[in-house]
């Protein structure tokens, strides 16, 4: 499979119908690749033109603000608007929430005006469309499995139910952790933890959220999220459960449900 | 006789209104030191937050039982307020019941009604001392309370339950009195509650039925001003600013971090200098980069501070916190209060502020506290009149990364790899669609 650029597709003078943006994570980090190569499957499968921005993507800057590094983020933003509007880009759909918030909320005030829709509504919105088949009685039906809310989806966005529909597609036993939608509890990544140690406390978040789900009984923790598929798996193989219990991003698990 | 009651009345409601106004003139004061920031859009949208969040108490119900039991005296101080006004008439004019004649029978219906609301709020108030001092519910005993925040709580609820008390008292005094056809005492129909209770005191003679009457409605009113003085200095400041606050409540999502329009600016002016403005000498100085101190904060934040009622629902359900680690979204909220009341003193005494020396971040608020936050806007979720600690947090982040370079090493080395290799980790800019070309190949 060839996935082509923005580079490409403006070199023949076309336009995608829309612009995966990978991220950092999706892009380098080795778990979040399969993310990555999961979504740009399906998205190839089911026929959607789709462009990578490839060597010219950068961060977002979102560590960097969240930290208080104002101006890197501002760097940062500058240089990705350049390239997004030079491009005329209209529509981008990204598979991290924190990539996700800011090109939806934070772009805006400096100039990049776009369309920005997280993969997991995206996907809804195949499978609604009926692009994306699934397969009748796939790996995961009737399955338990838990779903864990990403704070900059969730709480930041107010994106809660879509996610939840195309666990319902799948068919699977959804069941819910005691702190779920508004009362979702952080995985520990955010605000550029994911970057240092924790501050000293009695546990680690992860730990914290990694016992919340394996206690439901799910065999698989559904995520949304690069970040929190990582301190998740961390959290699991802690409990030492990393051989009942799977962190999987929604993308995987659609990939893994396609029909042929 | 009459008359030394009605003037001594008089005197004493001035004095309280007095002290009371020139309080509130401070603390507006105090809150308009914080920065400029528009919070009038979206009208609609935000009386919408209003009678959703400040009269509905809509968040406070995502803890059924708490949430009740404040339903019932939040009702009951609004409602039974309007009783207050014919005690307040009746005072001035030394009157007794003034409303009696004009209301005829829904009179017994009000008070009835006020004083199921009283016998409520009574109940309530001694079921949160109770969660308070017996059942030490987690959140209303945490450190960050020790001290006069929890003598606060309990001096709230105490006066409510004799103030309450009061009130329930009088009633029943003032109907044996009248059913015995004292002077003054208008016969109305039995109250709902004390209808029930004047057996209880139908063995006193007149006088001393005189006596507690008048005792009960002086305590009361006079507790009701000095409650009235004690709000501005105390967490349940909260039952004034609630309003105001749900109002300018933020409205963007909540996700969205604020922009700095200054350091924008000046990254754009440096990519293309030509944009770039013709030096002003009269341009007023620069400000800080992000806060420092409660001066560097927006009003709303500020305001945030005064409208807290330390109810630590923010902390409950910040995962900083309840991992160990030292922030607690409501300590972030008491040290900016304060730190602003200490500013305002220092105003007051010095007529503009005088340096000293010290500030919210480091002498409140310390480096660690900031360092554990996840921006996972849990806190701004969780508070059921609209404060945002996360704003307060960011803006301190910022000033400390900008104007003090106070950051852990791993972000020293994350901003770096983000300035050289566009990415958080050290990876070449060339690998980052590795990705794609292991699919073309596979």
């Amino acid at each position: 499979m060839h996935i082509k650029s923005m580079a490409e597709y403006a070199a023949n003078g076309e336009n995608p119908e829309v612009l995966f943006w990978v991220g950092c994570a999706g892009s380098f980090d080795q778990r979040a690749q399969k993310i990555t190569k999961a979504f740009a499957q399906i998205l190839d499968k089911v026929g959607v033109q789709f462009a990578i921005l490839g060597k010219e993507e950068m961060c977002t800057g979102d560590p960097a603000r969240r930290a208080g590094n104002e101006f890197l983020f501002q760097m940062m933003a500058y240089n990705n608007i350049q390239t997004l509007n030079g491009y005329g880009v209209k529509k981008i759909v990204t598979a991290c929430p924190h990539c996700f918030n800011i090109l939806k909320n934070e772009y805006p005030e400096l100039g990049g005006n776009y369309e920005v829709i997280h993969h997991t509504t995206f996907l809804q919105q195949l499978i609604n469309d009926g692009r994306v088949r699934l397969k009748e009685g796939g790996d995961f039906k009737g399955k338990k499995i838990t779903y864990h809310d990403s704070c900059y989806l969730g709480r930041g966005n107010n994106i809660y139910e879509a996610p939840r529909e195309v666990l319902q597609a799948l068919d699977v036993e959804l069941v819910e952790m005691k702190r779920c939608r508004t009362n979702g509890l952080c995985c520990g990544a955010g605000g550029a933890q994911m970057f240092k140690e924790e501050e000293k406390g009695d546990t680690r978040i992860n730990f914290e959220r990694s016992a919340e789900a394996i206690d439901t009984g799910a065999t698989i923790i559904a995520a949304n999220c690069p970040f929190c598929t990582t301190m998740l798996t961390d959290g699991v193989k802690n409990k030492e459960k990393e051989d009942s219990v799977m962190v999987m991003d929604i993308a995987e698990m659609v990939a893994r449900s396609l029909a042929d | 006789m009459h008359l030394i009651q009605q003037l001594l009345f008089i005197l004493f409601a001035g004095a309280a209104i007095y002290f009371f106004a020139k309080k509130v003139g401070e603390i507006r004061r105090n809150i308009k030191l914080g920065r400029d920031e528009d919070r009038t859009d979206n009208s609609s949208a935000r009386w919408r937050n209003v009678l959703l969040q400040a009269f509905g108490q809509k968040k406070m119900f995502k803890k059924p039982t708490p949430a009740i039991l404040h339903f019932f005296v939040y009702a009951g101080f609004i409602i039974i307020n309007i009783e207050i006004l014919e005690i307040f008439l009746d005072g001035i004019l030394g009157k007794h019941r003034m409303f009696v004649p004009m209301l005829g029978g829904l009179y017994s219906f009000l008070i009835g009604f006020f004083e199921i609301l009283g016998a409520l709020v009574l109940i309530s108030c001694v079921v949160f001392l109770i969660r308070r001092n017996i059942l030490h519910v987690k959140r209303l005993s945490q450190h960050e309370l020790d001290g006069w925040p929890k003598t606060d709580a309990n001096l709230i609820l105490i006066t409510e339950v004799i103030l309450m008390s009061l009130f329930l008292t009088m009633n029943t005094a003032d109907q044996v009195l009248q059913s015995r056809g004292v002077e003054h005492y208008v016969l109305t129909e039995p109250f709902w509650v004390t209808g029930h209770f004047t057996g209880m005191l139908s063995g006193m003679s007149t006088g001393a039925l005189i006596a507690l009457e008048r005792s009960c409605w002086w305590l009361h009113i006079v507790g009701v001003f000095l409650f009235l003085n004690y709000l501005p200095y105390s967490k349940h400041l909260h039952i004034v600013l609630a309003f105001p606050n749900a109002y300018y409540t933020r409205l963007d999502p909540q996700g969205e971090m604020s922009n700095m329009k200054e350091i924008q600016n000046e990254v754009l002016y440096m990519m293309q200098p030509e944009l770039a403005p013709a030096a002003d000498p009269n341009q007023p100085q620069q400000h800080r980069f992000g806060a420092k101190d409660v001066m560097d904060l927006s009003w709303k934040n500020l305001m945030d501070a005064y409208s807290c009622t330390e109810c630590g629902r923010c902390t409950a359900s910040c995962p900083a916190n309840i991992t160990g680690k030292k922030l607690s979204p409501r300590k972030i909220m008491m040290d900016t209060r304060d730190r602003l009341e200490e500013v305002g003193k220092n105003i007051d005494k010095n007529k503009s502020f005088v340096d000293d020396g010290k500030s919210l971040v480091h002498d409140y608020i310390t480096v660690e506290e900031l360092r554990a936050c996840t921006t996972c806007q849990a806190c701004v979720e969780a508070c059921p009149v609209g404060i945002e600690p996360l704003s307060i947090i960011n803006q301190l982040r910022r000033y400390l990364v900008m104007e003090e370079s106070n950051s852990p090493q791993e972000w020293n080395l994350m901003f770096g790899n983000v300035e050289n290799n566009m990415a958080p980790w050290k990876f070449s800019p060339d690998e980052r669609d590795r990705w794609a070309e292991e699919m073309a190949s596979a």
